[in-house]
């Protein structure tokens, strides 16, 4: 028996939207919170897994293209709209942050008007399941999932240590179910005037989450990343009504497909390509996701990983091909290429370790946007690689410092100094997450690598020097960062791991994942990768990372595991005789003092470098704002404008 | 074909500590004569490090030397994978990976000077990490490929389209090679600031495994110094060896004529020449391209 893919979409979309109001209205953490949770979420995850399996395996994309005759969800859809629109009115009014209504207003009643209007080209298909999109639901239905679950057990300890804040859990799970319900309508959709919609609906949820703890900062930090999506919004908006009215064109893939021939269409995709930057938070718009740590840390894992960021950048991938060789492509790559390496400057100098995670996710889209902005086959090979490897890697790097904080009280990388004696299965956990993220054989760097080869056969000279002085930052903060972990300090004492079971199912596939898909990355590339270019371009390319290299690749992963594995049972250094660290001066015995010349115990630490002075945030930020704010005004001002 | 690229590697394998070490005792034997002194035997690297082999080893926790024996293997594993023919680039990540193995040891023992020595010795890889991608990419510009084995069939030497590279690469090497005015991390000279930086907290026979990875390291440097002058013409050889002696030399000299910089110094002047002669070099070749 076989399902038809369409049902299993339909479901896709619809029943994360069922279990957010099942949810909403378990309102106390009970075991059947929990419970509901995981069964709901295997079954999506199932359903996921299901579509992107048979869509993978089919080998034929063209025939998944489904609804033409869409009346009553489009009304489903004109209602949404309006809903949201009233939503963020009354939440403007009712926090006094009137600018947000000013961006809502301008973003939905241009759209509503044109679709009351009739002026909507209609007749086409509305949904679209590519290869592209089948890799999205592995990502949003696996990794998402997966944080939803790891979710149900870390807002518990959440509001055990946050007694101040109103415990409305239920209400922070629903909306990380909506999400991903509007998610998967994303990345499902082809008809533009849908895509918009769950566009928003992404908006408003980040807004709502962030804000989850009410506090000043948290309302502020959620307005500021409301009205930056919402301008971003308006953008596609712009966009969206040039399409039907100017080129009768209602479909993405059409906008794609035509844009080849038709310069013209250029400009809607600059406006689409202007509001993902502010969704993959960009420079100048970057500083909505760094406010966005301010909610609890599952929030933060769904928002970098599996979902909204990534809306941004897969939009960007879509455009890809039109981009190439414009002059739109060339600004996005290089917004794209000064974001990866500002981000990765940042990065070194902050010592809040959800911040260095946040700085790094800028940085990385960075990287997948200037990728995709080169528009080459290579570039976009390299981008949807960066994608997948990014979203396991950050996710479980973003429920590790969350489980670290529960049980240390803090998630400062000073304080995890020595974490692999503290909490040794977190540390080998994070030390993982980190190597995928900036080591050799793994992940990233393949893509890290492919992104360099195609930078270099496009002849982005400027791209190519951002992207290896961006590399040698990256690899500053990351190996830092690891050096903390594995500092051993003597007499230290392993602390209790209170995390519970239900993160450690979310936890334990996410390790997992990132080793399999160093093993796995050829068979990905040729399954998974190819098929997206072949409908992208309609041609074949031959391997960007050759055979002879993927075979060393391996032979190096296999070592990585080897050389703790072969220690263990060789008696390599088992037999020296220990010592103190040389402190100079006699070492007190713990590692953290020592006895001075005048025979007084005195406290030692050696804290990590930071170099605030040069790269500091208040010295760096507002600069690197300004100088990618000018980049994307003359974007949109040449390309928009010299349209008009 | 296969077995010939493993014959390589098992002579860089066998060859490449003998080499190292010899480059090591002509260093020391250089340093000295340019003080006036008589300085050691050419072979004196191979009796100390015999010394280390033989002496107890005291460790200050067992993980340390995990990363170390993890250091030497990756160290090993990079040089083979260049002289047996195979990805410039790929040699390069496997490069700074061995490296930061080497920081996770000195960041292990929790040592005050061993850290201190150990986050300079990232800051010296974030200021040479661009130059290395660098020159693979030149070797890209130039020859039209990454793979080693290509490149040793080119028809001119590198050096005519990549000088830029060329200078940027043997600026670099003064970090790599730990030479002052950047030998920030670690020193030769025990009685300074930082004691011996990244190897304070080694001895015995964990330090032996750093020294001999040092020499299969600078080998591997040297090669890829020679790689500028390769074609496929035997005599070219002649050429590569010549120019890694007088690199070698220029960096003995560079090491006793300047004084240790400060961190930010280096950070700053090294990206500066990286960008002007590298980034120029590229540009050029961009648009003659």
């Amino acid at each position: 028996m076989t399902i038809p893919i369409i049902d299993v979409v339909n479901f896709l979309i619809l029943f994360p939207f069922i279990m957010a109001v099942i949810i909403g209205l378990l309102k106390q953490t009970s075991r059947l919170r929990s419970a509901v949770i995981m069964i709901g979420g295997f079954t999506i995850m199932a359903a996921a897994i299901y579509v992107a399996v048979t869509v993978i395996t089919s080998g034929d994309t063209s025939q998944f293209m489904y609804l033409e005759n869409t009346h009553l969800p489009d009304k489903f859809v004109i209602a949404g709209e309006v809903f949201l629109m009233c939503l963020v009115c009354f939440l403007s009014i009712k926090y006094k942050k009137y600018y947000a209504i000013l961006f809502s207003l301008a973003g939905t009643i241009p759209v509503l008007w044109m679709d009351l209007t009739g002026r909507v080209v209609e007749g086409n298909t509305h949904i679209r399941i590519d290869t592209f999109a089948a890799v999205m639901y592995l990502i949003v239905g696996i990794v998402g999932i997966l944080i939803c679950i790891y979710a149900s057990g870390y807002m518990k300890d959440y509001h055990h240590h946050h007694k101040d804040v109103q415990d409305r859990s239920n209400y922070f799970l629903a909306l990380m179910f909506v999400f991903l319900g509007a998610m998967f309508g994303l990345i499902s959709s082809d008809s533009l005037g849908w895509i918009y919609f769950f566009w928003e609906i992404t908006s408003v949820c980040s807004f709502l989450m962030i804000g989850y703890t009410r506090t000043q900062e948290a309302v502020d930090n959620s307005f500021r990343a409301l009205w930056m999506n919402l301008l971003g919004g308006c953008g596609f908006a712009a966009g969206l009504m040039i399409c039907n009215m100017g080129f009768g064109i209602s479909n993405l893939s059409q906008v794609t497909d035509m844009g080849m021939k038709e310069a013209a269409l250029i400009v809607p995709a600059t406006l689409f390509a202007f509001a993902a930057l502010t969704k993959s938070a960009q420079f100048p718009f970057s500083r909505w996701l760094l406010g966005a740590m301010v909610a609890p840390t599952p929030s933060s894992a769904l928002l970098h990983s599996a979902t909204m960021v990534k809306i941004g950048v897969y939009m960007l991938i879509r455009l890809s091909p039109l981009m190439k060789g414009t002059l739109t492509g060339v600004m996005i790559t290089v917004i794209g290429g000064f974001t990866f390496f500002a981000a990765s400057l940042l990065a070194i100098t902050v010592s809040d370790g959800k911040k260095v995670l946040a700085y790094s996710t800028i940085s990385n889209l960075g990287l997948i946007t200037a990728c995709a902005g080169t528009g080459t086959q290579e570039g976009v090979w390299a981008a949807v690689m960066l994608v997948l490897f990014h979203a396991v890697s950050k996710s479980l790097l973003f429920q590790t410092v969350g489980d670290i904080e529960n049980c240390m009280h803090s998630r400062d990388i000073e304080d995890m100094h020595g974490l692999i004696i503290k909490l040794p299965r977190l540390a080998f956990i994070m030390i993982i997450g980190i190597c995928g993220m900036f080591m050799a054989p793994f992940g990233m760097l393949v893509s890290k690598w492919a992104a360099l080869k195609s930078f270099v056969d496009s002849g982005s000279v400027w791209l190519v020097l951002f992207l290896v002085f961006g590399s040698g930052s990256t690899l500053f903060y990351w190996a830092k960062w690891l050096g903390k972990i594995c500092t051993v300090i003597h007499q230290s004492f392993e602390l209790e791991d209170i995390t519970p079971r239900s993160e450690l199912v979310s936890i334990f596939p996410l390790t997992s994942l990132i080793i399999i898909m160093c093993f796995a990355f050829p068979w990905m590339s040729g399954h998974m990768i190819q098929p997206i270019l072949d409908e992208a371009y309609h041609a074949n390319i031959p391997d960007v990372i050759g055979g002879s290299d993927v075979i060393i690749m391996m032979i190096m992963v296999a070592m990585v595991f080897m050389i703790p594995i072969g220690s263990r049972f060789l008696s390599i250094g088992k037999n020296s005789k220990m010592t103190m660290s040389y402190v100079a001066g006699v070492n007190a015995g713990d590692d953290r003092h020592y006895i001075d010349s005048f025979g007084k115990e005195r406290a030692l630490y050696m804290s990590n470098w930071y170099m605030e002075d040069y790269f500091g945030e208040k010295k760096l930020l507002w600069p690197c704002i300004w100088v990618a704010a000018v980049l994307v005004a003359v974007m949109l001002i040449i390309v928009v404008g010299g349209a008009i | 074909m296969e077995i010939n690229y493993i014959i390589k590697a098992v002579l860089y394998l066998i060859l490449a500590p003998l080499i190292g070490g010899l480059l090591s005792g002509t260093d020391r034997l250089f340093a000295a004569r340019m003080q006036g002194r008589q300085g050691p035997p050419i072979i004196q690297p191979f009796y100390d490090v015999n010394k280390l082999l033989h002496k107890q080893t005291t460790v200050v926790n067992s993980i340390q030397v995990l990363f170390v024996t993890g250091y030497l293997i990756m160290t090993v594993f990079t040089g083979c994978l260049f002289f047996a023919g195979g990805d410039m680039l790929l040699v390069f990540f496997a490069l700074s990976m061995s490296e930061v193995l080497m920081v996770m040891a000195a960041f292990s023992t929790n040592g005050p000077y061993s850290i201190m020595g150990a986050q300079r010795e990232l800051l010296q890889m974030m200021c040479y990490e661009p130059m290395t991608l660098l020159v693979a990419i030149g070797f890209y510009y130039a020859q039209g490929s990454f793979m080693v084995n290509d490149l040793v069939k080119a028809s001119s030497p590198a050096i005519i389209q990549i000088p830029g590279f060329f200078i940027g690469f043997v600026f670099i090497l003064i970090i790599k090679l730990r030479k002052s005015p950047f030998d920030l991390s670690t020193s030769h000279h025990m009685h300074q600031e930082m004691v011996k930086g990244l190897t304070t907290d080694l001895s015995g026979s964990n330090l032996a495994l750093v020294e001999i990875a040092e020499w299969y390291d600078t080998v591997l440097m040297m090669g890829i110094v020679g790689m500028f002058f390769i074609t496929q013409s035997p005599i070219s050889r002649i050429w590569a060896i010549i120019a890694c002696i007088v690199v070698f030399f220029l960096e003995t000299l560079i090491d006793n004529v300047f004084p240790r910089v400060k961190y930010i110094t280096m950070l700053k002047v090294t990206w500066a020449v990286i960008l002007v002669f590298a980034g120029t070099n590229l540009l050029i070749l961009n648009v003659l391209k």
